[in-house]
């Protein structure tokens, strides 16, 4: 780097204008190739934009706690749109009104069976505890399981990182999957992926189609809200 | 947008004021969510201002969680040793919760 740019570079970088600044250039960039990528789950935005945010602070020498002081004002909002999921689940309710048995027992398996099998796993293959604690609520969307991983003792950027890929795999493993085990209705389809894979198997399923979506929208919004009031409840069972 | 966007931040605020209290192990956050969600069934609709804010912020939630995610430098050292027993659990655990949650399903219905 030339002298007068890492001038100019350490000066933005002591105010919150650039970390912000960058954190919304990054992630419209990262979008775009998404949609150029005909929404592609493997193109993943979150995941280009992240990469792209992690190079440029390596490659400037910026410590995380600096880049966080701008982009803070964007990570604040997570609270605020969890409390906004309240209206995307009320607006599924005569759904879940109507399937209550097998949505409700659907949802109460595959968000254990989530958790058990990851933390599961992992621990066999000699997992440290805070990844463990970290991975459980990765099948949750990001803000809820940032803030389950707080309250468990896990590390929430590490499993903000951990959700994501859990959404990509999802998204691109869901297919198959389900084409395996012959399940063709689009209901059971779409709350399945809402189950395993939150919002990006949420947005891939309503790609599919409206049935589909609003399944796995559904889906999404229950599993954060059983996760984020069972799994503590749980913990508390499991020696420390 | 203003009205809707201090009515999410009331419902955060009084869902952290009540994890606080009742030392409950759940994120504030998701507290105010299931409230502002029994306020809506007691209601009976969605204002169409609360909606319409609610699906802005929404729509864009994905960039909401990439200042979190850049946080992954600080654990590179932890994925660096602990890459395998990860992703084994994710590809793993992935499969395995779609196909649970599609068969029971499936079997509740009929």
């Amino acid at each position: 780097m030339s002298g007068k740019f890492t001038e100019i570079w350490v000066y933005l970088a002591a105010t919150p204008l650039l970390g912000l600044t960058v954190t919304l250039l990054a992630y419209q960039g990262a979008y775009w190739i998404y949609a150029k990528a005909k929404m592609n789950p493997l193109a993943n935005p979150v995941a280009i934009a992240v990469a792209a945010l992690v190079a440029l602070l390596w490659f400037t020498d910026t410590p995380y706690p600096v880049y966080f002081e701008g982009a803070q004002f964007v990570h604040f909002l997570l609270g605020t749109a969890t409390v906004a999921l309240a209206v995307p689940l009320y607006a599924n309710l005569d759904t879940l009104k109507k399937n209550l048995v097998p949505l409700g027992g659907a949802l109460l398996a595959g968000s254990i069976v989530a958790a058990v099998s990851a933390v599961g796993i992992a621990w066999a293959l000699g997992a440290s505890r805070e990844t463990l604690l970290s991975l459980a609520p990765k099948s949750v969307t990001a803000p809820i399981a940032m803030g389950v991983a707080e309250k468990i003792g896990g590390l929430p950027s590490l499993t903000a990182v951990l959700v994501v890929c859990t959404g990509i795999l999802g998204a691109v493993l869901a297919r198959g999957t389900l084409n395996v085990l012959r399940i063709q209705d689009h209901a059971v389809r779409g709350f399945a992926v809402g189950v395993a894979a939150h919002g990006i198997g949420t947005a891939r399923a309503f790609q599919v189609s409206e049935r589909m979506g609003a399944f796995a929208g559904l889906a999404m919004g229950l599993n954060g809200l059983l996760t984020a009031f069972l799994f503590p409840l749980l913990l508390r069972l499991w020696p420390g | 947008m203003l009205g809707a966007f201090t009515l999410l931040l009331v419902f955060q605020l009084v869902g952290e004021v009540l994890v606080h209290l009742t030392r409950l192990p759940v994120p504030g956050p998701v507290v105010g969510m299931l409230l502002l969600f029994v306020s809506l069934v007691a209601r009976g609709a969605v204002p169409q201002w609360l909606r319409d804010t609610c699906q802005g912020l929404l729509s864009h939630l994905s960039l909401l969680f990439v200042p979190a995610g850049v946080g992954v430098l600080l654990h590179f050292q932890r994925l660096g040793a602990e890459w395998l027993p990860i992703a084994v659990a994710l590809v793993a655990s992935t499969v395995i919760t779609i196909g649970v949650t599609a068969l029971v399903m499936r079997a509740l219905q009929k």
